[in-house]
């Protein structure tokens, strides 16, 4: 069954698409009734602990794990002999080599064994006796450091793809993508203001609040089930699968509440150990991480090294763009550097671009997506180096923006989204040039910064089952972990399609047994594609519906309409018959009601967000206090207003605390100095100010209710912001970050020649 | 590991010469923390919030005396206390969390001896003095001679704290308490300061006490910066040379916290802000209480 949702023209209004009713899991949140992965137990059940890597690069010499076994409480151990090699084709971002180590460790906290016991505490103390021989190495922990000539490399045949003539010596460059376009020469002839600028980031972390962990019970017959939070439970089953050497049918995979991800848990690290000790074990094990595991061997997402060199003639038009952008990716590859290149230059309409990314394995965690991954870093040299020219050239900085911003039409510099359909940029930059937060008089010390960010979003594989009750009402069951509110943006979606009360809709996060195939939550895909299956599936239901009434009153079923919620007919010789009624009756004209939709879906449009930062500098201690803060993003629409809300305040939150203060310290041995947060500083309440929303609504004409993806681009243009806001209120242009009060007093010292 | 929670002084002590591998503790939000970390887990740990003599606080003849266990989230909150020493209040309030703070104490701020401690300034200024016991009985040193390095202290073994004495201020005498965190709240103090000042009818100083946390390997006084106040009006001369004083008093390190560079240059400007609030609070208060 295909119904054409995709060609669907976008209504203005409706009944229950943009309202704000309550989440159909919000109250079990708040009294504490939710199940997160770490709350199941299972009769029987033992618990796992990780032995981890206290060296940040070492060969393995020998794992010996004879005293661990006779430790009071063991029940079984695994090394790396108990899992197959990683296969050829693992792909990105190399979870299975990942998974534990194996003649060699690549940074602290990599798995070397783990051991499941009666209790935590015997785990832990058994773990402490497995006789580890390393020989340690030589450690690289920043591009500069694994780019040098000489440099110790961690991949012994990692040679690097993507260059004109491939290298015949290995080195820690693991990809180099390049892009270019028009005559980059003559564009920046044709400028009157050149600027070129270095910056510099740091590794930070997503920094969910709900470290990793699982429940694996394994029986005999060769199966096991899994409880475990992910962003999709349909990739833990196909990658604990790879990573055991089983077929996919002997797990089944049971999602739990997921407190957080942010595109950390696109990924794997503890279930295939969960699931081999508990077949050694012959009992269920659960593993959760300590906060200090989740930062040393998950997450985080790239520290950078980036120039960006852009020309503008003095009337704003911008003639040319050269990137050149440098990205970590952990102790394996990934495609970071390329992700940072196809966005560095994506809001504007630059006719001459040249943009040259790296891929630099580093030993430190293996890199995984952070909300709009590698599009903040670049960002933060473009929107600072637009910031310089319209100060130069004594231009509005929103105005320049809108001069250059691409529209429908325009062609985009990455390869993922060629030319442009319908968006909203310049909608979203004329909504803060006409809000009044833009005009607040400032007072001393105080600066104002504005920047925008452009993420591509994604749409991928999504499934939805949806089925009728006896008395009207329905189940909506998906394959998308909820998130950030998806349950009840899926059940909007159904109400408007089926014309009930959207409290009589249940929406379900069905396991990988109870739904079909859908891919990770990522790339602000689900209310788009896991939208579009419900719409499918709803609108299936509506033709059976229809089906189902003609059979009632003995007629044609092109004789039957639905509207608002009820088969009508067309020649008004019957009463209109409501869901329910029809369901009441659904024994006597062929049975239970449902249907399933899926695709792959198509179309996701990409997302614009334009922002303001005003703050104040102390400048005596060189602290920033962000005062207001003002947000308005593309949603296309805005199916729960709420939720769209809650994800531009998450990801400018975030992105606040990654432009002030988060960074990953380490010490001269490669060791991770902050691994709590205490110490690496993501934002508390009482730092931010209530960050304003305009939800920006240019609908998406390929989506059935003009849905663009809301997760990501929030985090894009906070970074800029405040360095344009510092630079505003001080005069300082920081182009490395952390902007701590430590960098920025260092600043002011400079500017005031003390110190 | 065995647990016991004594309901006297004595019963603490007994306990505590009963086994060498033994530690006292109020709060544990440091103890755990260390516990998680490594620290090696002690065989019998004493839990002092059951002796409520460690727990009050309490008047009399003109001093304040607090139980050593007694949580933060009293000494923050008690009206006397505030009225006579509100920098105490205040350091008392920024440890930690509201949920720490119902926890943490005065007696375990002190004896974790971190250089970072946010009572410890406070204390020092207010000259406050603290009450030992051991199997020998109970002994009163000032609270500056119980810490002697980072996690380090000069009691024995066999010895705790049991409470804080702290004499009532002379009229016109404030402390305050200032400390640099990147964030708000939840946070350890990058650099610390905390004053008390004594001013005469013409509002110049007569007494000043300065203390300078986060910044050496224990809390350290600013002497120089004290001589700088002593006899003179708060004024922009006085206060440039607090700021040298007291930058000049640490010997900081770097760290993951912060650089020395920054914690010298900030002490200097916590020590201005502190002396100009304990200044402006000793005018609005007047007389003794």
């Amino acid at each position: 069954m295909t119904v054409a949702v995709e060609e669907s023209p976008v209504k203005k209004s409706y009944k229950w698409v943009g309202t704000r009713p309550v989440r159909h899991d919000g109250l079990e949140k708040v009294n504490g009734k939710a199940r997160f992965a770490a709350d199941m137990t299972k009769p029987r059940m033992i618990h796992g602990h990780v032995l981890r890597s206290p060296l940040a690069h070492a060969k393995i010499l020998s794992v010996d794990t004879t005293e661990a076994e006779s430790m009071p409480g063991v029940k079984a151990v695994v090394t790396a002999a108990d899992f197959p090699p990683p296969s050829k084709n693992e792909g990105f971002p190399h979870r299975s080599s990942n998974l534990i180590a194996r003649e060699k460790v690549r940074y602290e906290g990599q798995v070397v064994a783990a051991v499941a016991a009666t209790t935590r505490r015997q785990a832990k103390a058994a773990a402490a006796k497995i006789a580890v021989k390393y020989e340690e190495l030589p450690h690289v922990l920043t591009v500069d450091e694994a780019m040098a000539d000489g440099a110790p490399l961690l991949h012994e045949n990692l040679i690097t793809k993507g260059l004109d003539t491939t290298p015949k010596q290995a080195s820690n460059i693991a990809k180099r993508d390049y892009f270019e376009q028009g005559d980059l020469e003559a564009g920046f002839a044709e400028a009157d203001v050149v600027y070129e600028h270095e910056f510099t980031t740091k590794v930070v972390h997503q920094g969910y609040i709900e470290p990793h962990a699982c429940v694996a019970d394994t029986s005999k017959d060769g199966r096991s089930e899994i409880w475990c939070s992910s962003q999709g439970h349909f990739m833990v089953r196909s990658a604990t699968a790879e990573m055991l050497g089983w077929e996919t049918s002997q797990l089944k995979v049971i999602p739990a509440e997921i407190g957080g991800g942010f595109g950390g848990k696109t990924t794997i690290y503890l279930e295939p150990l969960a699931v081999k000790l508990s077949q050694k074990a012959n009992r269920p094990v659960k593993i959760v991480m300590r906060r200090e595991d989740v930062f040393k061997a998950t997450g985080p997402t790239p520290g950078t090294k980036i120039r960006v060199k852009i020309g503008a003639r003095k009337d704003g038009t911008l003639t040319a763009g050269k990137a050149w952008l440098a990205y970590e990716s952990g102790a394996f590859p990934g495609s970071w550097g390329m992700l940072g290149g196809w966005c560095v230059f994506a809001p504007y309409d630059i006719p001459n671009v040249q943009i040259e990314s790296f891929e630099v394995v580093v030993n430190k965690p293996v890199n995984i997506a952070y909300r709009a991954p590698s599009a903040p870093m670049a960002a933060f040299a473009t929107e600072t180096v637009i910031d310089q020219i319209a100060r130069e050239i004594k231009m509005d900085p929103i105005e320049l923006r809108l001069l250059n911003a691409v529209e429908e039409g325009d062609y985009n510099h990455s390869s993922m989204v060629g030319t442009f359909q319908r968006i909203g940029l310049k909608e979203t930059l004329e909504a803060i040039r006409d809000h009044p937060n833009y005009k607040i008089p400032l007072g001393p010390n105080q600066g104002r910064g504005v920047a925008t960010g452009f993420w591509f979003n994604i749409a991928q594989s999504s499934s939805a089952t949806v089925n009728l009750t006896e008395n009207g009402r329905a189940v909506v069951v998906t394959g998308s972990p909820d998130i950030g509110g998806s349950r009840v943006s899926m059940a909007l979606m159904a109400a408007e399609e089926l014309g009930i009360d959207v409290k009589f809709i249940q929406p379900v996060v069905g396991d990988t047994e109870a739904v079909g195939f859908t891919d990770v939550t990522e790339g602000s895909r689900t209310t788009f594609a896991t939208g579009m299956a419900v719409v499918r599936a709803c609108r299936e239901l509506v033709t059976q519906l229809r089906e189902r009434a003609a059979i009632m009153w003995d007629c044609s079923v092109e004789d039957v309409e639905w509207v608002d919620g009820k088969a009508h007919h067309s020649g008004n010789k019957e009463s209109p018959l409501s869901l329910a009624e029809i369901t009441a009756k659904a024994k006597k004209t062929g049975g239970p009601l449902n249907a399933t939709g899926s695709l792959e879906a198509k179309g996701q449009g990409p997302a614009f967000s334009t922002q303001i930062c005003d703050l104040e500098v102390d400048p005596e201690t060189g602290k920033a206090t962000i005062l207001r803060y003002t947000t308005a993003q593309d949603a296309g629409t805005a199916i729960h207003p709420s939720y769209v809300e809650g994800q531009m305040q998450g990801g400018v939150a975030q992105g606040i605390g990654w432009a002030l203060n988060e960074e990953y310290i380490h010490d001269k041995k490669g060791v991770m100095q902050n691994p709590g947060f205490l110490d690496y500083r993501i934002p508390v309440a009482s730092d931010l100010p209530m960050i304003e929303t305009v939800i920006v609504e240019v609908p998406n004409p390929k989506h059935p209710y003009g849905v663009r993806g809301v997760g990501e681009v929030g985090i894009v243009p906070p970074i800029p912001a405040i360095a344009n806001a510092i630079h505003d209120a001080t005069g300082l242009r920081l182009r490395d970050l952390p902007m701590s009060p430590v960098r920025v007093l260092e600043g002011l010292n400079q500017q005031n020649g003390v110190g | 590991m065995r647990y016991v929670r004594p309901g006297t002084v004595d019963e603490a002590v007994s306990l505590l010469n009963s086994e060498p591998e033994s530690c006292v503790f109020a709060g544990a939000t440091d103890l755990v923390p260390q516990m998680q970390g490594g620290r090696p887990e002690p065989k019998l740990m004493i839990d002092l919030k059951g002796i409520p003599r460690l727990v009050k606080v309490s008047y009399s003849n003109g001093q304040l005396v607090v139980g050593a266990a007694t949580p933060v989230s009293i000494v923050k909150v008690d009206d006397n206390l505030k009225a006579a020493f509100p920098g105490l209040s205040e350091s008392s309030g920024l440890i930690g969390s509201d949920q720490i703070q119902n926890r943490a104490s005065l007696g375990g701020n002190l004896c974790t001896a971190s250089p970072g401690a946010d009572t410890i300034p406070s204390l020092m200024v207010n000259s406050a003095r603290v009450v030992i016991a051991s199997s020998g009985g109970t002994r009163t040193i000032p609270v500056s001679d119980v810490v002697t390095g980072p996690g380090s202290v000069s009691l024995k073994s066999n010895e705790f704290v049991v409470e804080f004495i702290l004499d009532a201020p002379p009229k016109r005498t404030a402390d305050a308490y200032l400390r640099f965190i990147p964030r708000t709240e939840m946070d350890i103090a990058v650099v610390g300061a905390a004053a008390r000042l004594t001013l005469d009818d013409a509002d110049c100083c007569t007494e000043a006490l300065v203390a300078i946390g986060a910044a050496a390997p224990t809390v350290v006084r600013a002497p120089v910066a004290e001589n700088a106040l002593r006899g003179n009006p708060i004024n922009d001369e006085t206060l440039a040379e607090v700021m040298a004083a007291a930058s000049a008093v640490c010997s900081p390190i770097s760290d993951k916290r912060g650089t020395k560079e920054y914690r010298r240059q900030v002490a200097g400007v916590l020590a201005k802000r502190v002396v100009l609030q304990a200044a402006k609070r000793a005018k609005e208060k007047g007389g003794a209480v």
